[in-house]
Protein backbone atom coordinates (compact mmCIF):
# COMPACT_ATOMS: atom_id res chain seq x y z
CA UNK A 1 0.00 0.00 0.00
CA UNK A 2 0.95 3.36 -1.07
CA UNK A 3 1.75 5.78 1.92
CA UNK A 4 -0.68 8.14 1.08
CA UNK A 5 -3.62 5.40 1.21
CA UNK A 6 -2.08 4.36 4.75
CA UNK A 7 -2.42 8.39 6.39
CA UNK A 8 -5.85 8.36 4.65
CA UNK A 9 -6.88 5.23 6.13
CA UNK A 10 -5.22 6.37 9.54
CA UNK A 11 -6.93 9.86 8.89
CA UNK A 12 -10.62 7.94 8.33
CA UNK A 13 -10.35 5.59 11.59
CA UNK A 14 -9.38 8.57 13.68
CA UNK A 15 -11.86 10.53 12.02
CA UNK A 16 -14.53 7.89 13.34
CA UNK A 17 -13.25 7.52 16.83
CA UNK A 18 -13.53 11.45 16.96
CA UNK A 19 -17.15 11.41 16.19
CA UNK A 20 -17.49 8.98 19.29
CA UNK A 21 -16.08 11.17 21.47
CA UNK A 22 -17.97 14.10 20.23
CA UNK A 23 -21.11 12.37 20.84
CA UNK A 24 -20.33 12.10 24.52
CA UNK A 25 -18.89 15.41 24.75
CA UNK A 26 -21.06 17.89 22.85
CA UNK A 27 -24.18 18.56 24.13
CA UNK A 28 -27.15 17.03 22.12
CA UNK A 29 -28.12 20.75 20.49
CA UNK A 30 -24.26 21.16 19.49
CA UNK A 31 -24.27 17.17 18.17
CA UNK A 32 -27.18 17.91 16.12
CA UNK A 33 -25.84 20.73 14.16
CA UNK A 34 -22.94 18.66 13.12
CA UNK A 35 -24.92 16.00 12.33
CA UNK A 36 -26.66 18.23 9.57
CA UNK A 37 -23.18 19.10 8.42
CA UNK A 38 -22.32 15.76 7.76
CA UNK A 39 -25.77 15.28 6.05
CA UNK A 40 -24.81 19.10 3.86
CA UNK A 41 -21.61 17.39 2.94
CA UNK A 42 -24.08 14.21 1.23
CA UNK A 43 -25.77 17.17 -0.34
CA UNK A 44 -22.78 19.59 -1.77
CA UNK A 45 -21.05 16.59 -2.99
CA UNK A 46 -23.87 15.22 -5.12
CA UNK A 47 -24.80 18.68 -6.59
CA UNK A 48 -21.00 19.31 -7.23
CA UNK A 49 -21.19 16.02 -9.05
CA UNK A 50 -23.48 17.32 -11.55
CA UNK A 51 -22.40 21.30 -11.23
CA UNK A 52 -19.39 20.96 -11.04
CA UNK A 53 -17.74 18.42 -12.72
CA UNK A 54 -19.96 17.81 -15.57
CA UNK A 55 -21.22 21.11 -15.43
CA UNK A 56 -24.28 21.07 -15.80
CA UNK A 57 -26.08 23.92 -14.51
CA UNK A 58 -28.89 21.60 -12.23
CA UNK A 59 -31.34 23.32 -10.02
CA UNK A 60 -33.80 20.65 -9.06
CA UNK A 61 -31.78 19.17 -6.23
CA UNK A 62 -34.49 20.01 -3.43
CA UNK A 63 -37.60 17.81 -5.75
CA UNK A 64 -34.77 14.36 -5.75
CA UNK A 65 -34.37 15.01 -1.31
CA UNK A 66 -37.96 14.99 -1.43
CA UNK A 67 -38.56 11.95 -3.23
CA UNK A 68 -35.98 10.29 -1.50
CA UNK A 69 -36.90 11.75 2.31
CA UNK A 70 -40.93 10.74 1.58
CA UNK A 71 -40.22 7.15 0.69
CA UNK A 72 -37.67 6.60 3.32
CA UNK A 73 -40.46 8.32 5.64
CA UNK A 74 -43.38 6.37 4.91
CA UNK A 75 -41.34 2.92 4.67
CA UNK A 76 -39.78 3.36 7.98
CA UNK A 77 -42.99 4.65 10.10
CA UNK A 78 -44.73 2.19 12.49
CA UNK A 79 -48.64 1.61 10.92
CA UNK A 80 -49.88 3.42 14.01
CA UNK A 81 -47.81 6.53 13.81
CA UNK A 82 -49.15 7.05 9.89
CA UNK A 83 -52.68 5.99 11.22
CA UNK A 84 -52.61 9.04 13.40
CA UNK A 85 -50.51 11.26 10.98
CA UNK A 86 -53.12 10.65 7.88
CA UNK A 87 -56.43 11.55 10.16
CA UNK A 88 -58.01 13.98 7.10
CA UNK A 89 -57.75 11.02 4.64
CA UNK A 90 -56.72 7.61 4.68
CA UNK A 91 -53.32 6.02 3.68
CA UNK A 92 -53.80 3.75 0.57
CA UNK A 93 -54.00 0.53 1.93
CA UNK A 94 -50.55 -0.74 0.03
CA UNK A 95 -48.70 1.65 2.00
CA UNK A 96 -50.33 1.33 5.62
CA UNK A 97 -48.66 -2.38 7.34
CA UNK A 98 -45.73 -1.53 5.27
CA UNK A 99 -42.71 -1.18 8.05
CA UNK A 100 -38.87 -1.62 6.76
CA UNK A 101 -35.57 -1.75 8.78
CA UNK A 102 -33.81 1.92 8.24
CA UNK A 103 -31.08 1.17 6.23
CA UNK A 104 -33.12 -0.93 3.57
CA UNK A 105 -35.89 2.33 3.41
CA UNK A 106 -33.04 4.37 3.19
CA UNK A 107 -31.38 2.73 0.16
CA UNK A 108 -35.31 2.15 -1.77
CA UNK A 109 -35.55 6.21 -0.99
CA UNK A 110 -31.81 6.45 -2.48
CA UNK A 111 -33.13 4.57 -5.20
CA UNK A 112 -36.26 5.78 -5.82
CA UNK A 113 -34.85 9.54 -6.42
CA UNK A 114 -32.19 8.41 -8.62
CA UNK A 115 -35.21 6.72 -10.67
CA UNK A 116 -36.82 10.31 -10.14
CA UNK A 117 -33.59 11.63 -11.42
CA UNK A 118 -34.18 9.11 -14.85
CA UNK A 119 -37.20 9.62 -15.82
CA UNK A 120 -36.19 13.75 -15.35
CA UNK A 121 -32.81 13.29 -16.80
CA UNK A 122 -34.10 11.91 -20.05
CA UNK A 123 -35.94 14.69 -22.16
CA UNK A 124 -33.98 17.76 -20.03
CA UNK A 125 -30.38 16.51 -20.40
CA UNK A 126 -30.88 17.73 -23.89
CA UNK A 127 -30.93 20.85 -22.87
CA UNK A 128 -27.95 23.80 -21.86
CA UNK A 129 -26.57 26.12 -19.45
CA UNK A 130 -29.58 28.40 -18.00
CA UNK A 131 -32.21 26.53 -20.36
CA UNK A 132 -31.65 23.16 -18.30
CA UNK A 133 -31.61 25.45 -14.67
CA UNK A 134 -34.89 26.41 -15.73
CA UNK A 135 -36.26 22.82 -16.90
CA UNK A 136 -34.55 21.30 -13.30
CA UNK A 137 -36.63 23.98 -11.46
CA UNK A 138 -39.56 23.62 -12.82
CA UNK A 139 -39.50 19.80 -12.48
CA UNK A 140 -38.26 19.84 -8.73
CA UNK A 141 -41.48 22.51 -8.44
CA UNK A 142 -43.48 20.05 -9.86
CA UNK A 143 -42.53 17.11 -7.67
CA UNK A 144 -43.04 19.07 -4.85
CA UNK A 145 -46.57 20.33 -6.26
CA UNK A 146 -47.52 16.71 -7.03
CA UNK A 147 -46.59 15.57 -3.05
CA UNK A 148 -48.79 18.22 -1.87
CA UNK A 149 -51.57 17.13 -3.68
CA UNK A 150 -51.44 13.60 -3.56
CA UNK A 151 -53.48 13.40 0.23
CA UNK A 152 -53.74 9.37 0.37
CA UNK A 153 -49.39 8.92 -0.08
CA UNK A 154 -47.71 11.82 1.10
CA UNK A 155 -50.43 13.51 3.55
CA UNK A 156 -49.94 16.80 1.54
CA UNK A 157 -49.29 19.88 2.70
CA UNK A 158 -49.91 18.22 6.28
CA UNK A 159 -46.87 16.89 6.04
CA UNK A 160 -45.50 14.03 7.90
CA UNK A 161 -44.62 13.90 11.69
CA UNK A 162 -43.13 11.18 14.07
CA UNK A 163 -40.48 9.63 11.59
CA UNK A 164 -38.58 7.51 13.54
CA UNK A 165 -34.75 8.57 14.93
CA UNK A 166 -31.79 7.48 12.37
CA UNK A 167 -30.18 4.13 13.17
CA UNK A 168 -32.05 0.91 14.58
CA UNK A 169 -31.35 1.02 17.61
CA UNK A 170 -32.66 4.65 17.90
CA UNK A 171 -29.40 5.55 20.20
CA UNK A 172 -27.62 8.83 19.60
CA UNK A 173 -24.19 7.28 18.50
CA UNK A 174 -26.27 6.00 15.91
CA UNK A 175 -27.18 8.51 14.58
CA UNK A 176 -23.36 10.19 14.20
CA UNK A 177 -22.37 7.33 12.66
CA UNK A 178 -24.86 7.18 10.40
CA UNK A 179 -24.95 10.53 8.84
CA UNK A 180 -20.87 11.06 9.49
CA UNK A 181 -20.58 7.63 7.86
CA UNK A 182 -22.53 7.95 4.53
CA UNK A 183 -20.73 11.22 4.57
CA UNK A 184 -17.40 9.31 4.37
CA UNK A 185 -18.62 7.05 1.98
CA UNK A 186 -19.95 9.61 -0.46
CA UNK A 187 -16.48 11.23 -0.31
CA UNK A 188 -14.81 8.53 -1.04
CA UNK A 189 -16.90 7.16 -3.31
CA UNK A 190 -16.75 10.85 -5.37
CA UNK A 191 -13.17 10.85 -4.90
CA UNK A 192 -12.80 7.28 -6.76
CA UNK A 193 -15.17 8.11 -9.59
CA UNK A 194 -13.63 11.84 -10.15
CA UNK A 195 -10.53 9.87 -10.88
CA UNK A 196 -11.79 7.24 -12.83
CA UNK A 197 -11.47 7.29 -16.35
CA UNK A 198 -15.98 8.61 -16.10
CA UNK A 199 -14.57 11.41 -14.02
CA UNK A 200 -11.59 12.55 -17.09
CA UNK A 201 -15.19 12.23 -19.54
CA UNK A 202 -17.31 14.35 -17.10
CA UNK A 203 -14.24 16.98 -16.90
CA UNK A 204 -13.73 16.70 -20.21
CA UNK A 205 -17.68 17.60 -21.33
CA UNK A 206 -17.79 20.16 -18.48
CA UNK A 207 -14.92 21.73 -20.34
CA UNK A 208 -15.86 21.37 -24.06
CA UNK A 209 -18.87 19.65 -25.42
CA UNK A 210 -18.11 19.17 -28.64
CA UNK A 211 -14.40 18.18 -27.94
CA UNK A 212 -15.19 15.59 -25.70
CA UNK A 213 -17.92 14.04 -28.30
CA UNK A 214 -15.12 14.56 -30.80
CA UNK A 215 -13.09 12.24 -28.98
CA UNK A 216 -15.43 9.74 -28.61
CA UNK A 217 -17.22 10.66 -25.61
CA UNK A 218 -21.23 9.48 -25.46
CA UNK A 219 -22.16 12.91 -23.83
CA UNK A 220 -25.99 11.83 -23.14
CA UNK A 221 -24.53 8.47 -21.62
CA UNK A 222 -22.04 10.02 -19.03
CA UNK A 223 -24.75 13.44 -18.51
CA UNK A 224 -27.16 10.58 -17.48
CA UNK A 225 -24.74 8.85 -15.20
CA UNK A 226 -24.02 11.98 -13.10
CA UNK A 227 -26.89 12.56 -12.60
CA UNK A 228 -28.40 9.48 -11.56
CA UNK A 229 -25.70 9.32 -9.02
CA UNK A 230 -26.54 12.54 -8.18
CA UNK A 231 -30.02 12.44 -7.38
CA UNK A 232 -29.24 9.62 -5.79
CA UNK A 233 -26.85 10.44 -3.00
CA UNK A 234 -29.60 13.56 -3.09
CA UNK A 235 -32.18 10.93 -1.78
CA UNK A 236 -30.19 9.32 1.17
CA UNK A 237 -29.50 13.33 1.71
CA UNK A 238 -32.90 14.01 1.85
CA UNK A 239 -34.12 10.86 3.88
CA UNK A 240 -31.62 11.34 6.24
CA UNK A 241 -32.79 15.31 7.08
CA UNK A 242 -35.95 13.93 7.13
CA UNK A 243 -35.20 11.69 10.16
CA UNK A 244 -33.29 13.89 12.46
CA UNK A 245 -35.58 16.45 11.65
CA UNK A 246 -38.22 14.10 12.45
CA UNK A 247 -40.91 15.57 10.22
CA UNK A 248 -41.48 16.72 6.63
CA UNK A 249 -43.87 18.81 4.74
CA UNK A 250 -43.62 19.76 0.91
CA UNK A 251 -42.56 23.56 2.08
CA UNK A 252 -39.82 22.03 3.34
CA UNK A 253 -38.45 21.38 -0.10
CA UNK A 254 -38.65 24.33 -1.62
CA UNK A 255 -36.49 26.05 -3.75
CA UNK A 256 -34.78 27.67 -1.11
CA UNK A 257 -33.29 24.69 0.09
CA UNK A 258 -31.58 24.14 -3.35
CA UNK A 259 -30.13 27.66 -3.13
CA UNK A 260 -28.43 26.74 0.03
CA UNK A 261 -26.83 23.77 -1.71
CA UNK A 262 -25.87 25.76 -4.50
CA UNK A 263 -24.76 28.13 -2.25
CA UNK A 264 -22.15 25.74 -0.38
CA UNK A 265 -20.65 24.11 -4.14
CA UNK A 266 -20.02 27.74 -5.31
CA UNK A 267 -18.23 29.09 -2.11
CA UNK A 268 -16.29 26.01 -1.62
CA UNK A 269 -15.46 25.93 -4.94
CA UNK A 270 -17.46 24.70 -8.38
CA UNK A 271 -15.59 21.11 -8.66
CA UNK A 272 -13.87 20.34 -5.27
CA UNK A 273 -14.61 17.81 -3.90
CA UNK A 274 -12.61 19.27 -0.73
CA UNK A 275 -14.05 22.89 -1.47
CA UNK A 276 -17.69 21.38 -0.83
CA UNK A 277 -16.52 19.40 2.16
CA UNK A 278 -15.26 22.60 4.20
CA UNK A 279 -17.69 24.71 2.83
CA UNK A 280 -20.86 22.20 3.87
CA UNK A 281 -19.42 22.21 7.52
CA UNK A 282 -18.90 26.17 7.69
CA UNK A 283 -21.83 27.24 6.32
CA UNK A 284 -23.83 24.59 8.24
CA UNK A 285 -22.28 25.61 11.90
CA UNK A 286 -22.41 29.37 10.66
CA UNK A 287 -25.89 29.37 9.63
CA UNK A 288 -26.40 28.57 13.65
CA UNK A 289 -23.96 30.90 14.76
CA UNK A 290 -26.02 33.73 12.97
CA UNK A 291 -29.17 33.45 14.65
CA UNK A 292 -28.09 36.36 16.76
CA UNK A 293 -28.86 38.41 14.21
CA UNK A 294 -32.00 37.06 13.63
CA UNK A 295 -33.01 38.56 17.28
CA UNK A 296 -33.08 42.12 18.57
CA UNK A 297 -29.83 44.38 18.46
CA UNK A 298 -29.00 46.81 20.42
CA UNK A 299 -26.94 49.26 18.49
CA UNK A 300 -25.78 52.57 20.06
CA UNK A 301 -28.56 52.88 22.73
CA UNK A 302 -31.11 52.16 20.07
CA UNK A 303 -32.93 48.50 20.48
CA UNK A 304 -32.96 47.33 16.53
CA UNK A 305 -36.38 44.70 16.30
CA UNK A 306 -35.08 41.82 15.11
CA UNK A 307 -36.45 40.61 11.75
CA UNK A 308 -36.15 36.84 11.17
CA UNK A 309 -33.96 35.75 7.77
CA UNK A 310 -31.73 38.42 8.65
CA UNK A 311 -28.62 35.81 8.76
CA UNK A 312 -29.75 34.98 5.43
CA UNK A 313 -28.56 38.31 4.33
CA UNK A 314 -25.31 37.14 5.02
CA UNK A 315 -24.85 34.24 3.08
CA UNK A 316 -26.26 36.14 0.20
CA UNK A 317 -24.05 39.37 0.41
CA UNK A 318 -21.33 36.67 0.86
CA UNK A 319 -22.18 34.92 -2.62
CA UNK A 320 -22.37 38.26 -4.83
CA UNK A 321 -19.04 38.80 -3.13
CA UNK A 322 -17.68 35.48 -4.00
CA UNK A 323 -18.81 35.16 -7.75
CA UNK A 324 -17.58 39.40 -8.33
CA UNK A 325 -14.06 39.46 -7.23
CA UNK A 326 -13.49 35.34 -6.44
CA UNK A 327 -15.03 33.22 -8.53
CA UNK A 328 -12.92 30.20 -7.76
CA UNK A 329 -14.88 29.75 -4.42
CA UNK A 330 -12.80 28.40 -1.43
CA UNK A 331 -11.06 26.18 -3.22
CA UNK A 332 -11.32 26.28 -7.13
CA UNK A 333 -11.09 22.84 -8.75
CA UNK A 334 -8.00 21.95 -6.24
CA UNK A 335 -8.18 18.89 -4.30
CA UNK A 336 -6.56 17.96 -0.93
CA UNK A 337 -3.60 15.78 -0.85
CA UNK A 338 -1.12 14.12 1.67
CA UNK A 339 1.51 15.64 -0.70
CA UNK A 340 0.84 19.41 -0.42
CA UNK A 341 0.69 18.84 3.28
CA UNK A 342 4.15 17.32 3.82
CA UNK A 343 5.79 19.74 1.51
CA UNK A 344 4.48 22.71 3.59
CA UNK A 345 5.67 20.73 6.76
CA UNK A 346 9.29 20.40 5.43
CA UNK A 347 9.12 24.02 4.52
CA UNK A 348 7.89 25.34 7.88
CA UNK A 349 10.79 23.08 9.41
CA UNK A 350 13.39 24.44 7.10
CA UNK A 351 12.82 28.09 8.39
CA UNK B 1 -10.25 4.77 -47.82
CA UNK B 2 -13.33 7.63 -47.40
CA UNK B 3 -15.93 8.36 -50.03
CA UNK B 4 -18.25 10.85 -49.79
CA UNK B 5 -21.09 10.66 -52.64
CA UNK B 6 -23.51 13.42 -53.44
CA UNK B 7 -23.81 14.62 -49.18
CA UNK B 8 -26.40 17.38 -48.72
CA UNK B 9 -26.84 19.32 -45.93
CA UNK B 10 -29.13 21.62 -44.01
CA UNK B 11 -28.83 24.41 -41.60
CA UNK B 12 -32.48 24.82 -41.09
CA UNK B 13 -33.96 26.74 -44.18
CA UNK B 14 -29.85 27.04 -45.07
CA UNK B 15 -29.04 24.81 -47.97
CA UNK B 16 -24.93 23.88 -46.82
CA UNK B 17 -23.69 21.53 -48.61
CA UNK B 18 -25.51 21.27 -52.00
CA UNK B 19 -24.14 17.58 -53.30
CA UNK B 20 -20.83 17.07 -53.07
CA UNK B 21 -18.41 14.53 -53.91
CA UNK B 22 -14.93 13.68 -52.32
CA UNK B 23 -12.69 10.72 -52.33
CA UNK B 24 -9.64 10.45 -49.51
CA UNK B 25 -7.28 7.68 -51.01
CA UNK B 26 -5.42 5.49 -48.54
CA UNK B 27 -2.16 7.13 -47.41
CA UNK B 28 -2.42 10.35 -49.15
CA UNK B 29 -2.89 13.88 -47.99
CA UNK B 30 -5.96 15.49 -49.29
CA UNK B 31 -6.66 19.14 -49.03
CA UNK B 32 -10.13 20.92 -48.92
CA UNK B 33 -9.86 24.82 -49.29
CA UNK B 34 -12.35 27.74 -49.68
CA UNK B 35 -13.43 30.40 -48.64
CA UNK B 36 -15.53 31.16 -45.52
CA UNK B 37 -18.97 29.97 -44.63
CA UNK B 38 -18.04 27.52 -48.22
CA UNK B 39 -19.13 24.81 -46.16
CA UNK B 40 -15.77 23.27 -45.21
CA UNK B 41 -16.42 22.72 -41.49
CA UNK B 42 -19.44 20.96 -42.45
CA UNK B 43 -18.32 18.48 -44.63
CA UNK B 44 -15.91 17.32 -41.45
CA UNK B 45 -18.56 17.66 -38.99
CA UNK B 46 -21.23 15.79 -41.04
CA UNK B 47 -18.51 12.71 -41.71
CA UNK B 48 -18.09 12.20 -38.15
CA UNK B 49 -21.72 12.55 -37.42
CA UNK B 50 -21.35 15.58 -35.27
CA UNK B 51 -24.04 17.11 -38.01
CA UNK B 52 -26.98 15.21 -39.61
CA UNK B 53 -26.82 15.00 -43.36
CA UNK B 54 -30.24 15.29 -45.06
CA UNK B 55 -29.15 12.70 -47.87
CA UNK B 56 -26.06 11.72 -49.52
CA UNK B 57 -23.24 8.72 -48.30
CA UNK B 58 -20.69 8.71 -46.46
CA UNK B 59 -18.50 5.64 -47.25
CA UNK B 60 -15.94 4.67 -45.14
CA UNK B 61 -13.28 1.46 -45.77
CA UNK B 62 -16.13 0.13 -47.75
CA UNK B 63 -18.75 0.69 -44.60
CA UNK B 64 -21.56 3.10 -44.54
CA UNK B 65 -21.07 5.62 -41.91
CA UNK B 66 -23.94 8.12 -42.85
CA UNK B 67 -25.78 9.50 -39.87
CA UNK B 68 -23.59 6.99 -37.21
CA UNK B 69 -22.88 8.06 -33.70
CA UNK B 70 -19.68 9.91 -33.13
CA UNK B 71 -18.57 7.15 -31.10
CA UNK B 72 -18.94 4.72 -33.35
CA UNK B 73 -17.23 6.02 -36.26
CA UNK B 74 -14.52 7.54 -34.01
CA UNK B 75 -13.53 4.05 -32.36
CA UNK B 76 -13.11 3.11 -36.22
CA UNK B 77 -10.44 5.66 -36.33
CA UNK B 78 -11.73 8.78 -38.13
CA UNK B 79 -10.55 11.31 -36.29
CA UNK B 80 -11.27 14.78 -36.11
CA UNK B 81 -9.13 17.68 -34.55
CA UNK B 82 -11.91 20.36 -34.29
CA UNK B 83 -11.61 24.05 -35.65
CA UNK B 84 -10.29 26.77 -33.06
CA UNK B 85 -8.00 23.80 -30.83
CA UNK B 86 -10.86 23.27 -28.81
CA UNK B 87 -8.59 21.73 -26.13
CA UNK B 88 -9.72 21.74 -22.29
CA UNK B 89 -8.31 24.51 -21.17
CA UNK B 90 -8.25 23.79 -17.09
CA UNK B 91 -7.16 20.05 -17.77
CA UNK B 92 -3.24 19.58 -17.91
CA UNK B 93 -1.93 18.38 -20.91
CA UNK B 94 -1.15 14.76 -20.02
CA UNK B 95 -5.13 14.99 -19.21
CA UNK B 96 -6.20 16.15 -22.42
CA UNK B 97 -3.79 13.08 -24.05
CA UNK B 98 -5.05 10.53 -21.63
CA UNK B 99 -8.67 11.81 -22.83
CA UNK B 100 -8.02 11.14 -26.86
CA UNK B 101 -7.45 7.59 -26.05
CA UNK B 102 -10.58 7.30 -23.96
CA UNK B 103 -12.32 5.21 -25.86
CA UNK B 104 -8.98 2.96 -26.08
CA UNK B 105 -8.87 -0.31 -24.07
CA UNK B 106 -5.16 -1.41 -25.02
CA UNK B 107 -3.16 0.53 -22.10
CA UNK B 108 0.07 -0.39 -23.34
CA UNK B 109 -0.08 0.88 -26.75
CA UNK B 110 -1.95 3.96 -25.59
CA UNK B 111 1.83 4.29 -23.31
CA UNK B 112 3.48 3.90 -26.58
CA UNK B 113 1.43 6.23 -28.37
CA UNK B 114 1.95 8.95 -25.80
CA UNK B 115 5.59 8.71 -26.35
CA UNK B 116 5.62 9.32 -29.62
CA UNK B 117 3.08 12.33 -29.12
CA UNK B 118 5.86 13.34 -26.47
CA UNK B 119 8.33 12.78 -29.54
CA UNK B 120 6.65 14.52 -32.32
CA UNK B 121 5.55 17.22 -29.92
CA UNK B 122 8.97 17.64 -27.55
CA UNK B 123 7.23 21.02 -26.05
CA UNK B 124 4.31 18.89 -24.78
CA UNK B 125 6.54 17.02 -23.05
CA UNK B 126 7.91 20.60 -21.06
CA UNK B 127 4.79 20.73 -20.50
CA UNK B 128 2.64 18.03 -18.84
CA UNK B 129 1.31 19.78 -15.69
CA UNK B 130 0.14 22.88 -17.43
CA UNK B 131 -2.94 23.65 -17.69
CA UNK B 132 -4.14 23.46 -21.54
CA UNK B 133 -5.60 26.98 -21.13
CA UNK B 134 -2.55 28.83 -20.18
CA UNK B 135 -0.31 27.86 -23.22
CA UNK B 136 -0.40 30.02 -26.28
CA UNK B 137 -2.22 28.72 -29.59
CA UNK B 138 0.57 27.26 -31.22
CA UNK B 139 0.89 25.10 -27.96
CA UNK B 140 -2.83 24.56 -28.18
CA UNK B 141 -2.69 23.67 -31.81
CA UNK B 142 0.21 20.84 -31.13
CA UNK B 143 -1.77 19.46 -28.07
CA UNK B 144 -5.30 19.52 -30.28
CA UNK B 145 -3.45 17.34 -33.07
CA UNK B 146 -1.58 15.52 -30.37
CA UNK B 147 -4.69 14.70 -28.78
CA UNK B 148 -6.22 13.65 -31.71
CA UNK B 149 -3.60 11.51 -32.09
CA UNK B 150 -4.22 9.40 -29.21
CA UNK B 151 -6.96 8.20 -30.40
CA UNK B 152 -4.71 6.19 -33.08
CA UNK B 153 -6.66 7.43 -36.31
CA UNK B 154 -6.24 5.81 -39.63
CA UNK B 155 -7.68 8.88 -40.89
CA UNK B 156 -7.23 12.46 -39.34
CA UNK B 157 -9.71 15.53 -40.06
CA UNK B 158 -8.21 18.49 -39.27
CA UNK B 159 -10.37 21.49 -39.45
CA UNK B 160 -7.98 24.59 -40.13
CA UNK B 161 -5.02 23.82 -38.40
CA UNK B 162 -3.13 27.30 -39.32
CA UNK B 163 -6.16 29.14 -37.97
CA UNK B 164 -4.54 32.48 -35.80
CA UNK B 165 -1.45 31.12 -35.69
CA UNK B 166 2.03 33.18 -36.67
CA UNK B 167 3.64 32.16 -39.95
CA UNK B 168 6.60 30.74 -38.39
CA UNK B 169 4.29 28.15 -36.05
CA UNK B 170 2.08 27.41 -38.73
CA UNK B 171 5.02 26.60 -41.05
CA UNK B 172 6.05 24.12 -37.87
CA UNK B 173 2.35 22.43 -37.99
CA UNK B 174 2.72 21.37 -41.36
CA UNK B 175 5.71 20.09 -41.02
CA UNK B 176 4.32 17.94 -38.32
CA UNK B 177 1.61 17.09 -40.40
CA UNK B 178 4.27 15.41 -43.03
CA UNK B 179 5.24 13.51 -40.57
CA UNK B 180 2.68 11.84 -39.10
CA UNK B 181 1.71 11.41 -43.05
CA UNK B 182 5.00 9.59 -43.20
CA UNK B 183 3.62 7.61 -40.04
CA UNK B 184 1.26 5.92 -42.30
CA UNK B 185 -1.86 8.14 -41.11
CA UNK B 186 -4.13 9.51 -44.49
CA UNK B 187 -4.98 12.78 -43.42
CA UNK B 188 -8.22 15.22 -44.64
CA UNK B 189 -7.30 19.10 -44.51
CA UNK B 190 -9.31 22.02 -44.39
CA UNK B 191 -7.71 25.21 -44.53
CA UNK B 192 -8.39 29.03 -46.01
CA UNK B 193 -4.55 29.34 -46.18
CA UNK B 194 -4.45 27.53 -49.22
CA UNK B 195 -1.38 27.77 -50.45
CA UNK B 196 0.23 26.12 -47.75
CA UNK B 197 -2.13 23.57 -47.75
CA UNK B 198 -2.14 22.72 -51.28
CA UNK B 199 1.92 22.41 -51.13
CA UNK B 200 1.70 19.75 -48.35
CA UNK B 201 -1.44 18.00 -50.30
CA UNK B 202 -1.34 15.24 -53.05
CA UNK B 203 -4.87 15.69 -54.11
CA UNK B 204 -7.15 19.10 -53.82
CA UNK B 205 -10.81 20.22 -53.63
CA UNK B 206 -11.84 23.76 -53.88
CA UNK B 207 -15.20 24.71 -52.07
CA UNK B 208 -17.58 27.75 -53.02
CA UNK B 209 -20.81 28.39 -51.05
CA UNK B 210 -21.68 24.28 -50.92
CA UNK B 211 -20.47 22.99 -53.90
CA UNK B 212 -17.25 21.87 -55.22
CA UNK B 213 -15.82 24.38 -57.93
CA UNK B 214 -12.47 22.83 -58.94
CA UNK B 215 -10.59 19.61 -58.08
CA UNK B 216 -6.95 18.21 -59.02
CA UNK B 217 -3.54 17.58 -57.97
CA UNK B 218 -2.04 19.26 -55.36
CA UNK B 219 0.54 20.97 -57.01
CA UNK B 220 -1.76 21.74 -60.21
CA UNK B 221 -4.29 23.51 -58.40
CA UNK B 222 -1.52 25.40 -56.84
CA UNK B 223 -0.91 26.69 -61.06
CA UNK B 224 -4.00 27.32 -61.78
CA UNK B 225 -4.96 31.04 -62.31
CA UNK B 226 -8.47 30.74 -61.00
CA UNK B 227 -7.13 29.53 -57.82
CA UNK B 228 -4.55 31.84 -57.76
CA UNK B 229 -6.93 35.02 -58.26
CA UNK B 230 -9.34 33.79 -56.41
CA UNK B 231 -7.42 32.81 -52.94
CA UNK B 232 -3.61 32.99 -53.56
CA UNK B 233 -4.34 36.85 -54.29
CA UNK B 234 -2.09 36.81 -57.57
Amino acid sequence: MKKNNILTLISIIGFILLLLVLNITLGSYKMRIFNLCGIYVILALSLNLINGFVGLFSLGHAGFMAVGAYTCALLTMSPETKEMNFFLEPIVPWLKNVQLPFPTALIIGGIMAAIAGALIGAPVLRLRDDYLAIATLGFSEIIRVVFTNTQRITNGPLGIKGLPTIGITGQSWEIVIWTWGIALFTIIFMVLLINSSYGKAFKAIREDEIAAEAMGINLFKHKMIAFVIGSFFAGIGGALLGHLMGTIDPLMFRFLLTFNIVLIVVLGGIGSITGSVISAIVVTISMEALRILDADMQIGGYIVKGIPGMRMVVFSALLMIVILFYQRGLMGTNEFNWDWIINRKKKIQKI
Amino acid sequence: MLKIRDLNVHYGGIHALKGINIDVPENKIVTLIGANGAGKSTTLRSTIGLVKSSSGKIIYNDKDITNRKTKDIVSDGLVMVPEGRRVFPNLTVEENLILGAYIRKDKNAVKKDMKWVYELFPRLKERIWQKAGTMSGGEQQMLAVGRALMTKPKLLMMDEPSLGLAPLIVKEIFEIISEIHKEGVTILLIEQNAKAALEVAHYGYVLETGSIVLEGKGMELLNNDEVQKAYLGE
